[in-house]
C-alpha cells in the first residue's frame, strides 16, 4: 500500500467516480497492489522470510509503500497435503 | 570523453541520448542493459522511456538489471551518471538518489515546454550553466511527482542537491517544486524533464538543454 502520506492519484480518482455511481459515504479510497506467490515444498520460516525479502527489495518500494505478507492455503495445496 | 548510453526494453529516448552526447561533443556509445560492462565508458546516461513497460513500478525492473550492477558500481567509485525520466526513476528504484516519483497528481500524462531553474552547477552535468540559470526544455511523464519525507527533502536543500526546480508552473506535483536533485557526492544526477530534446535548433523549444552534456568536457579541461 502507498504510506499514508503519499498521495494515491488512482484512489482519488475512485473516489470520484463512487458517488457519480451513487455510491455516497465513502470518505477515502487508497489503491494498493496484492501479490499471490506460490511456493515449493513447505512453507517454512525460512521461506516466509525469503518472501519478505522479496517484498522489501523487489515487490514494494519502502520509500512509499508498506507492505505485509499473509500466508494463504490453496484447496489445491491442501488436497496435496491431506 | 566516452559516454554510454544504455538501452533498456522499452527504453525510447536513447537515440536521442545518444545524439546528444553528440552535439555536446562527446563519444556516445550505445549500451545495452544484459551485459555485465560498461565498454570503458567515463560517464553513463540512463535515458527516458518505458523500460520493462513499467510493470510493478517505473525503473523497479531495470534496476535488477545486469547492466545496472555495473552502474551502480561505478557510481560508488564517483563515475557520472545522469537519468532522465525513466532514468530518473531507475535511479531512485537502485537508491542511488532518495525519494521516488510516483504517478502525476493531476492523473494526466504532461507533454509540454517546462522552465527550470538550474540551481546546483557544481555536479558534471551541469557545471556549463551559470548559477540560477533558467532553461526551456520539454517535460513529458505520466509519473514524474516527486515525493521523499519530510526530512529528505530538508536534507537535499540544505545540502544544495536540488539540481533543478520546476518554474512558473509545477507540471505533476513534485514536492517543493523539484525537477532534479543529486547524490551526496555529486556525481549521480537525476532530472524528470528531458534535455537531450533541446540540444538543436531544428527540433524541440531551443538548445537551452545542451549544457547537460557540454558540461563533462569542460569539467575536464578545468
Amino acid at each position: 500500500m502507498p504510506k499514508p502520506e503519499i498521495l494515491d492519484p488512482q484512489g482519488k480518482a475512485v473516489l470520484g467516480a463512487l458517488p457519480r455511481l451513487g455510491f455516497t459515504g465513502v470518505t477515502d479510497v487508497r489503491q494498493g497492489k496484492r501479490f499471490e506467490l506460490e511456493v515449493e515444498g513447505e512453507l517454512t520460516e525460512e521461506v516466509l522470510e525469503q518472501v519478505r525479502e522479496m517484498a522489501a527489495t523487489l515487490l514494494s518500494n519502502p520509500v512509499i509503500e508498506d507492505f505485509t505478507v499473509a500466508v494463504e492455503t490453496t484447496p489445491a495445496a491442501v488436497e496435496t497435503v491431506s | 570523453m566516452k559516454v554510454g548510453v544504455v538501452t533498456f526494453p522499452g527504453s525510447l529516448d536513447d537515440v536521442d541520448a545518444q545524439r546528444a552526447v553528440r552535439v555536446g561533443g562527446h563519444e556516445a556509445v550505445a549500451l545495452w542493459h544484459g551485459e555485465h560492462d560498461l565498454r570503458g565508458v567515463d560517464a553513463v546516461i540512463l535515458p527516458g522511456g518505458f523500460s520493462y513497460g513499467d510493470y510493478l513500478r517505473c525503473g523497479a525492473i531495470s534496476r535488477f538489471s545486469p547492466v545496472m550492477a555495473e552502474v551502480i558500481e561505478a557510481a560508488g567509485k564517483g563515475m557520472p551518471v545522469l537519468g532522465i525520466c525513466n532514468g530518473f526513476q531507475i535511479l531512485c528504484e537502485s537508491h542511488l538518489l532518495p525519494g521516488a516519483l510516483i504517478r502525476n497528481d493531476h492523473r494526466k500524462f504532461v507533454c509540454r515546454d517546462q522552465r527550470l531553474r538550474i540551481e546546483n552547477v557544481d555536479t558534471p552535468w551541469t557545471s556549463a550553466y551559470a548559477a540560477g540559470a533558467e532553461i526551456t526544455v520539454p517535460l513529458k511523464n505520466g509519473e514524474g511527482g516527486f515525493v521523499a519525507d519530510e526530512a529528505t527533502l530538508d536534507r537535499l536543500e540544505g545540502e544544495g542537491r536540488v539540481v533543478a526546480r520546476y518554474l512558473d508552473h509545477n507540471p505533476n506535483g513534485s514536492l517543493r517544486d523539484i525537477a532534479g536533485i543529486t547524490n551526496e557526492r555529486g556525481n549521480v544526477v537525476g532530472l524528470m524533464p528531458h534535455p537531450e530534446h533541446a540540444v538543436e535548433s531544428l527540433t524541440g523549444p531551443g538548445t537551452e538543454g545542451l549544457g547537460f552534456f557540454t558540461s563533462l568536457v569542460e569539467r575536464v579541461l578545468a
